[in-house]
């Protein structure tokens, strides 16, 4: 920690921030430092910390201090870090929270996570060493880094060792899984081709296939992930998974649906079930599938989708006509309304309450004032 | 519901054309369905043996995520197609995206009324990171990435726009075109944008750099600084970054629309 100087944390000139991450405590060798959780910045020159709470306390110290740099796991208890490992402090160095320390590196850790996509950062700013073309107005020091490529510290030579060794052990994991990963693809890839002799088959209507079968066929493409480029069936992609979800969906929404003025959006309805579920989770595509079958299977449920794209389920008994009535009602009650205010209103999502203006408006009941100031509403007198 | 015809007629004819396939070399489609099924079996197996060795790899090593799925791509396979599918039961790779999915969307949510649907992956990741907590498994940008692209079939605007280097991921069915994705771009590295910078570096008349400007206004994209010294600026909440502002809540919001 004793690399580390004081810094007001603002950028130079030719320096850019790359990503931060907040959540993180710095670590003098093993022991905690004695500072603050805060918030770690990594730039193309280098790297800056500060305090979460006290923006006041901060620090950096240039990325060519930096000589290697490893992940450690998370553990019970224990956030994930990363480790890193760094030359000596070059003499010039201004001073910092740490005048002297017993340990040549640092440790990150990631108490709100955020490490991996830090570390790939920190592996390509460290890989393309940016701040040696663009060096900053502030000198930094580089001499050590180009040194100490020569005169290794004694122990750095050990450990350089044991990262190898653990690199070469992950290597072997990494590639005996993508080994047995390859064959499984193969195996998966001889089932798609046969699954488009099939579909071609059922297409030109070779053979005698039954409903039932056509219905098998289906559901071995869903477990497979495959695309169903059968589509001519009354039941579109859905299968009988489908149709049983439909059911359940038709139970679960009838509530939800009446407290939401008849109309949810389908992205609300997928972050209701599923958050309900807890897990074996729905896809949104199994949802969407689900839900064009509500007409089939005569649900009191049906979805809609506006001109704009967005769609909707929506209680069969709440008519269009219901809709566009009470909106020109609103309206007219309150001269004029915009998509948020008229959502206020209802209790319903801004989003929704837009589409349902809009109709109306379709319809000719009310028309719009279409200004920087937003989007109003009122009734139509033309 | 189509019945396969039944009698010795019926039969016969199936015969010659059994026949007239072997013949040809072509299989029928219904013998074809049985093998597929046979093998659906042992694919099932084989992959129950793979999650056992390396489901752990999985969950823990974004990078072999990456691998695992453009694999699937390549063969034409689409393993977050279902939560009913063989990769999401047996890998678990199914719950881990979905799940992702609620999270993005909740996100955006809340904080539409600030950047009007627009918002940086990078702050993106940022607060579904914070909002899964110290014990969740870690995300890496890729697999929101992933798990975008996935929420788009739900039709409600969701889709990524290059910007800078990353993306700005878009949750609001608000029509972006060129022209104002070029804009975005621009605005990205002060987090503003003018109408001379958009005459000087983009060479367009007044008229149409207006037209751009005052779409992305009335979509709540862009806020307008007419206070500014000289020129009128025009900021983009979705650039914003965290260390340079505070959270706005919606009737502030409301209050400063002019």
């Amino acid at each position: 920690m004793d690399r580390f100087s004081w810094s007001n944390g603002l950028l130079e000139i030719n320096e850019t921030l790359v990503i931060q991450q907040r959540g993180v405590r710095l670590y003098d060798g093993d022991d905690k430092a004695k500072l603050e959780v805060g918030v770690v910045l990594l730039s193309t020159h280098r790297l800056i910390w500060r305090d979460g709470k006290n923006n006041d306390c901060c620090l950096a110290m240039p990325l060519s201090q930096i000589i290697f740099f490893e992940e450690q796991a998370a553990g019970i208890g224990k956030s994930a870090k990363i480790v890193i490992h760094l030359h000596p402090s070059p003499p010039n160095k201004e001073p910092g929270p740490y005048q002297n320390s017993k340990y040549s590196y640092i440790k990150l850790s990631f108490k709100e996570h955020g490490q991996i996509e830090f570390y790939r950062r920190l592996t390509e700013e460290m890989t393309q060493k940016r701040w040696e073309n663009n060096p900053s107005s502030q000198p930094i020091s580089t001499g050590t880094g180009s040194q100490a490529g020569r005169t290794r510290a004694v122990g750095i030579v050990g450990i350089e060792r044991k990262i190898e060794e653990k690199r070469k052990e992950t290597d072997k994991n990494i590639s005996e899984a993508f080994e047995d990963l390859s064959k499984l693809m193969v195996k998966a890839k001889e089932m798609v081709e046969l699954s488009r002799s099939i579909a071609n088959k059922i297409k030109d209507k070779q053979g005698d296939i039954t409903e039932d079968e056509t219905i098998r066929f289906k559901s071995y493409l869903l477990s497979m992930g495959i695309a169903n480029p059968v589509t001519r069936e009354t039941h579109g992609s859905g299968t009988h998974y489908h149709m049983q979800l439909a059911k359940q969906l038709g139970d679960m929404l009838q509530a939800p649906l009446e407290e939401r003025g008849g109309m949810m959006a389908l992205t609300e309805v997928y972050c209701l079930v599923n958050r309900a579920r807890g897990m074996e989770l729905l896809s949104p595509e199994d949802l969407l599938n689900a839900c064009k079958m509500f007409e089939s299977l005569k649900l009191p449920l049906r979805l809609r989708v506006f001109d704009s794209g967005v769609m909707v389920v929506q209680l069969e008994s709440h008519s269009e006509e219901e809709m566009i009535a009470s909106a020109l009602d609103n309206v007219t009650e309150k001269g004029s309304l915009t998509a948020e205010e008229f959502a206020k209103l209802l209790g319903l999502s801004v989003l929704l309450s837009k589409e349902r203006l809009l109709l109306a408006e379709k319809i000719g009941h009310l028309c719009r004032d279409d200004s920087v100031e937003g989007l109003r509403f009122y009734a139509n007198c033309f | 519901m189509h019945r396969r015809g039944v009698g010795a007629g019926a039969i016969a004819k199936k015969k010659l054309a059994e026949a007239k396939y072997k013949e040809r070399g072509t299989v029928l489609a219904e013998d074809q369905i049985v093998q597929m099924s046979k093998q659906l079996e042992t694919f099932k197996s084989n992959l129950e043996e793979f999650a056992s060795k390396h489901k752990q790899e999985i969950r823990k090593n974004p990078q072999f995520r990456v691998q695992f799925q453009e694999m699937c791509a390549t063969i034409g396979v689409d393993p977050l197609a279902s939560g009913k599918g063989f990769w999401s039961e047996m890998l678990g790779v199914g719950d881990f995206y979905y799940e992702l999915g609620v999270q993005i969307i909740e996100v955006c949510l809340a904080l539409k009324h600030r950047n009007g649907g627009l918002i940086t992956l990078d702050e993106l990741h940022q607060r579904v990171l914070k909002g899964r907590g110290k014990y969740a498994q870690d995300v890496s940008q890729d697999d929101l990435v992933r798990a975008i692209k996935k929420l788009k079939v739900m039709g409600s605007g969701f889709g990524m726009i290059p910007v800078g280097g990353s993306y700005l991921v878009q949750s609001v069915p608000a029509e972006l075109n060129m022209d104002h994705t070029v804009v975005l771009q621009l605005a990205e590295k002060k987090g503003y944008v003018t109408v001379s910078e958009i005459k000087g570096s983009l060479k367009w008349e007044k008229e149409r750099a207006c037209h751009v400007l005052d779409h992305l206004l009335k979509e709540g994209l862009a806020w307008l600084d007419s206070q500014a010294g000289g020129e009128a600026q025009y900021w983009l909440p979705a650039l914003f970054s965290e260390l340079t502002s505070r959270d706005v809540t919606p009737e502030e919001a409301n209050q400063m629309t002019p």
